[in-house]
């Protein structure tokens, strides 16, 4: 065996000699050109295309955002009965309000996905209706939550007046700051939507933002089942 | 109108950290002094600060980590001398800033040494042993950088305005709430903390999408390079992990700033909550730096054996594992809490059985040298002392998983030489292994062997000797984070400790040296092909350093080790040829975004540090302003012109042409 | 960098399908409108059984909790599959797989935390004892 000049050595092993193994993990193959699937992304059909890239992308971020909300669950979880002689579950929460806002999120939500059909269709006008929707429907949940966090904090039940407040402040305050931020961009796309029109990158951005108000109600659904229903009835 | 900020916040009566900041002043204004008299300014901005190129922003990682693991060492030095010294009498460093200072290390030491370094290798390889043009995100691949760099930024302004936490690297409650903590300095570390972690989380999301979605054209996952499959692992767990970093630190930082009762001791909070959570991000946290390194040794074993991997299926299989289990042993750094046994039987058992997945590894790596032609450059050497000293590292965190012996070993000096052990073995000889190694890639040259060799040494005697003694002391009883140990019996080990710390000293010193040896002395140090160390995966298919678009048309791949075999077939009398015709490509536009965004980070984080509240809604609204006008372009990519691709790629084949006619002329 | 955002139709991908994408999907149980349709319907029949669960007698006391759990994620999957358009198919293997690990951390994370926390309070002697669902 020679030297090159650069001091490596040639090796008569690689990997190509290992071979085919039939026992390999994956696709089954025909065995002749140990083809796996020819998809795409997750396949061997080479990189996505730049919509799927940005969507999952955007949906690992999802996966993330949901583990915040998971630590402040735990959080209130293990301080829910931690109320220091101060106001209770039961004595705080008011079910109508929260069906209301619920009612007005699920609604948004499902208005987002007209806007999507919409965007589908490359309907500016119906596109930007539906849109509009989701945000005061959106912003209508806000406004109530508001009022609900208010109404406590005047009655002397604020975050600082228990642990189990703190829990529930926070937990129910990040999901409405997730509202308020995700109301920000919507207004800005939506400008944007007007000015630049049905281009390639918005509509990725359409598409994230709905994923992402989407995402926002799954986690209503936790927290208005296991905080407030489930507060309500201990 | 400045919160509570004043001149009172400048250290003007304490010698240390007034020298030591007015040092780094200077020497940051020699710097810019120097670049401003050569005239780089322009090139700096243009190629490196507004960069989206994932190479330029791995290089610009590594050096903040090089840089802030430069500090982290010295907070080291000043630890082991300043207790030499008390066993003798009062040393030179009061209690607070004592605590500060190991504060300061530990912080420094992950958050902006380790992570950012481990970051960097993963950024600059990723992207090419995958075979494509860059990550999926580029433009949020500066803005990570840039956040982390802010944080960094925030932690060492604590030393000349205003003071460091003095809780440890990790601020237990209730000692870090405003009651027990009323200074600016857990304020520091929140913000740097919290800012920087938006970094490393957008750093998650951007390689979790390109190994999953962007690979060459026949590059299956159990085709990747096992490099990028630890990568994988590692940003899924940053992923999985960070959410809960950030969680934890925005409760702590309500309970500061608005009185909440998450974790103090009034109103029903529950300090131990703090513990719980913080571990359950602490505990995955350490993987994500040790499985790159993993990976990483893995390549250089199997490159330095002239041997594929042995086992890569079993070492897919134990990466996964691994990351899986991480998030099943976190009550083992809080064992003694008091969760009873139950609890800490279940802990102590999934603690020792994630041991498998390393030992699995280990296995692997020897069998990949056995049999093989063992050649041992500087990569290869930091491997071996890996493998050895790890190893030992490994066995005393088994022996610490077990809980009736973590009750007499918990936050005893038995535990700070095992941590130390297994990053440093792990992490750190990771870090500096891959910095040799690709090197020549990233730079055209190599690093020059004799110095790299002599650091090599001198780093591990002086590890070794260090914490060897540390692991008995421990044992004999010394806790941590003591600021005075008068105690004869303990004065050898201590002193033997001190010693090991001047042979590190060394180490860096030859480190340092042999990068400025090697930048005087790069034309006889040239890397001609690209291919410097006879590598098997992409990234030596490119020349050093590669062009913008990295590969002038994304390969195909047909097998595990690609690059060998396009080797093999040039061996065997078909070098690659040129293709017929080029395409022009289409590169991201640099942005300045990221540097613009940290920017208004940095003034958002120092005004809530110090309660400007003005200053935080300007730097939120700037924040929001620059997100809005990178969301505004309308020009995204440029293109490089198809002659552009066509000169740059037959360049790099004739080099490649060259070396195999050279090759076949010799043997 | 992948030059295609959506490649034309005859040479577009079946095998990879971004998440919430509606065309693409191998097994949609049902497209378009009437997708979003019944899954706005399905997802106010459930709310309105939460509600009721706890406002009305209708379920057994101890059970309230379980009630509401089962609901809860039967909710979030009519969710998932209608609005996000979520399936089964190999397609979207990718997407379901980074779900599933997601849940994964999120159950040990709350789970685990409650299991901890209720033994260091029981052991601990606290006076406010966290809740054992």
């Amino acid at each position: 065996m020679s030297e090159a000049t650069t001091g490596a050595l040639p090796s008569d092993i690689s990997a190509r000699s290992g071979t085919h193994d039939p026992y390999r993990i994956g696709r089954p193959h025909d065995g002749l050109h140990g083809h796996g699937s020819e998809a795409t992304g997750h396949g061997e059909g080479g990189p996505a295309s730049r919509f799927v890239i940005t969507a999952y992308g955007f949906w690992i971020f999802l996966l993330s955002d949901i583990i915040i909300f998971s630590a402040f669950f735990a959080s209130y979880a293990v301080l829910s009965r931690a109320t220091a002689g101060g106001p209770t579950a039961p004595e705080l929460f008011e079910l109508p309000s929260v069906a209301v806002q619920t009612g007005l999120l699920l609604t948004s939500s499902f208005t987002s996905g007209l806007s999507s059909l919409a965007t589908h269709r490359r309907d500016m006008a119906w596109t930007q209706i539906w849109l509009l929707t989701s945000g005061l429907l959106g912003a209508g949940f806000l406004l109530l939550e508001v009022q609900e966090f208010t109404a406590m904090i005047g009655e002397g039940a604020g975050p600082t007046r228990s642990a189990f407040l703190s829990s529930f402040f926070a937990l129910v305050g990040c999901h409405g700051l997730h509202v308020g931020l995700g109301l920000l961009w919507l207004g800005t796309m939506m400008a944007q939507l007007w000015v630049k029109g049905f281009r390639a990158d918005i509509r990725r951005r359409l598409h994230c933002f709905n994923l992402f108000w989407h995402a926002l109600d799954i986690v209503w659904i936790a927290i208005f089942s296991l905080v407030y229903l489930l507060g309500v009835s201990s | 109108m400045l919160g509570k900020l004043d001149w009172s916040a400048i250290p003007f009566e304490e010698p240390i950290p007034l020298i030591a900041a007015l040092v780094v002043f200077l020497g940051m204004v020699g710097v810019a002094a120097w670049i401003t008299w050569k005239g780089w300014w322009g090139y700096l901005w243009r190629e490196w600060i507004t960069s989206v190129d994932h190479k330029r922003i791995g290089i610009m990682y590594v050096t903040l980590a090089a840089l802030m693991l430069l500090r982290g060492f010295v907070d080291a030095i000043m630890m082991r001398t300043h207790q030499a010294a008390t066993l003798f009498g009062e040393g030179y460093l009061p209690s607070d800033h004592y605590d500060q200072v190991f504060s300061a290390h530990g912080t420094i030491m992950i958050f902006f040494a380790a992570m950012p370094f481990i970051i960097g290798l993963m950024n600059f390889v990723v992207p090419l042993q995958l075979g494509v043009r860059d990550v999926a995100f580029p433009t949020l691949n500066s803005v990570g950088f840039w956040l982390t760099a802010t944080g960094a930024l925030l932690v060492n302004l604590s030393l000349v305005i205003g003071e460091f936490a003095r809780t440890g690297w990790l601020p237990y409650a209730p000692l870090s709430e405003l009651e027990y903590s009323p200074g600016v300095g857990v304020d520091y570390y929140l913000w740097a903390i919290q800012i920087s972690g938006v970094g490393t989380l957008l750093t998650g999301v951007n390689l979790v999408t390109t190994i999953l979605k962007m690979r060459a054209p026949g590059m299956g996952y159990l085709r990747m390079p096992i490099f990028c499959w630890t990568a994988l692992a590692s940003n899924l767990l940053i992923v999985a992990a960070f959410p809960i970093l950030t969680a934890t630190l925005a409760m702590l930082t309500l309970d500061r700033y608005f009185g909440f009762h998450f974790f103090t001791n009034e109103a029903g909070g529950n300090p131990m909550m703090f513990v719980n959570l913080i571990w359950a991000w602490g505990h995955p946290e350490v993987y994500i730096l040790v499985l790159p390194a993993f990976g990483l040794f893995s390549e250089i074993f199997s490159t330095f054996s002239s041997k594929p991997l042995f086992g890569y299926r079993s070492m897919v299989a134990a990466t996964l594992f691994i990351c899986i289990v991480s998030f099943m042993v976190w009550l083992h750094h809080f064992f003694t809490m008091g969760a009873g046994p139950n609890v800490n039987a279940a802990f102590g058992i999934a603690t020792s059985v994630i041991a498998v997945g390393t030992g699995v590894k280990i296995y692997n790596w020897l069998f990949t040298m056995y049999g093989g032609r063992i050649r041992f450059d500087t990569p290869m050497l930091w491997a071996l002392g890996f493998i050895t000293t790890f190893t030992i590292g490994g066995m005393t965190g088994v022996l610490l998983a077990v809980p009736a012996a973590d009750f007499v070993l918990h936050n005893s000096m038995f535990l700070v030489a095992h941590f130390h052990n297994v990053i440093i073995s792990g992490v750190l000889f990771g870090a500096f292994a891959g910095f040799t190694y690709w090197f020549p890639k990233a730079f055209g040259f190599r690093l020059h062997e004799g110095w790299g060799k002599a650091a090599f040494w001198f780093t591990l005697a002086g590890f070794i000797l260090v914490f060897a003694p540390l692991y008995l002391v421990g044992l004999q009883g010394m806790t941590r984070r003591l600021q005075s140990v008068p105690v004869d019996a303990w004065a050898p080990y201590l002193l033997v400790a001190l010693a090991g710390i001047g042979v590190m000293m060394l180490g860096a010193a030859c480190q340092v040296i042999q990068l400025f040896v090697s930048i005087r002395r790069r034309e006889e140090l040239r890397d001609l092909t690209g291919d410097p160390w006879d590598g098997r995966s992409l990234e030596w298919s490119t020349p050093s350093p590669p062009p913008d678009f990295n590969f002038a048309r994304l390969p195909h791949v047909e097998d595990e080790e690609p690059y060998w075999t396009i080797k093999q077939r040039a061996i065997e009398g078909q070098p690659p040829e040129a293709p017929e015709s080029y395409e022009p490509v289409e590169m991201p536009k640099n942005s300045p975004t990221g540097f613009v965004t940290a920017f208004f980070a940095t003034a958002i984080g120092f005004a809530l540090i110090w309660h400007i509240w003005w200053l935080a809604l300007i730097g939120a609204i700037g924040a929001y302003g620059t997100f809005v006008v990178f969301a505004w372009r309308d020009e995204a990519e440029y293109e490089i012109p198809a002659s552009e691709v066509q000169r740059i790629d037959r360049a790099r084949l004739e080099a490649r042409r060259t070396w195999h006619e050279r090759r076949e002329a010799v043997g | 960098m992948s030059s295609q955002d959506h490649p034309p139709r005859h040479l577009r991908d079946f095998d990879d399908a971004a998440p919430g994408e509606e065309e693409l999907n191998q097994r949609e149980p049902i497209g378009g409108l009437g997708g979003y349709v019944i899954g706005f319907a399905l997802a106010i029949l459930l709310t309105a059984a939460s509600f009721a669960t706890v406002q009305t007698d209708l379920i057994y006391g101890p059970a309230v909790v379980s009630a509401l759990v089962v609901l809860a994620i039967g909710q979030m999957g009519v969710h998932l599959v209608f609005f996000l358009h979520l399936t089964t198919g190999p397609d979207n293997t990718n997407n379901v797989l980074a779900l599933a690990f997601g849940v994964f951390i999120v159950v040990l994370v709350v789970l685990g935390s409650i299991w901890i926390m209720w033994n260091l309070d029981y052991n601990m002697m606290r006076m406010h004892e966290v809740p054992l669902l």
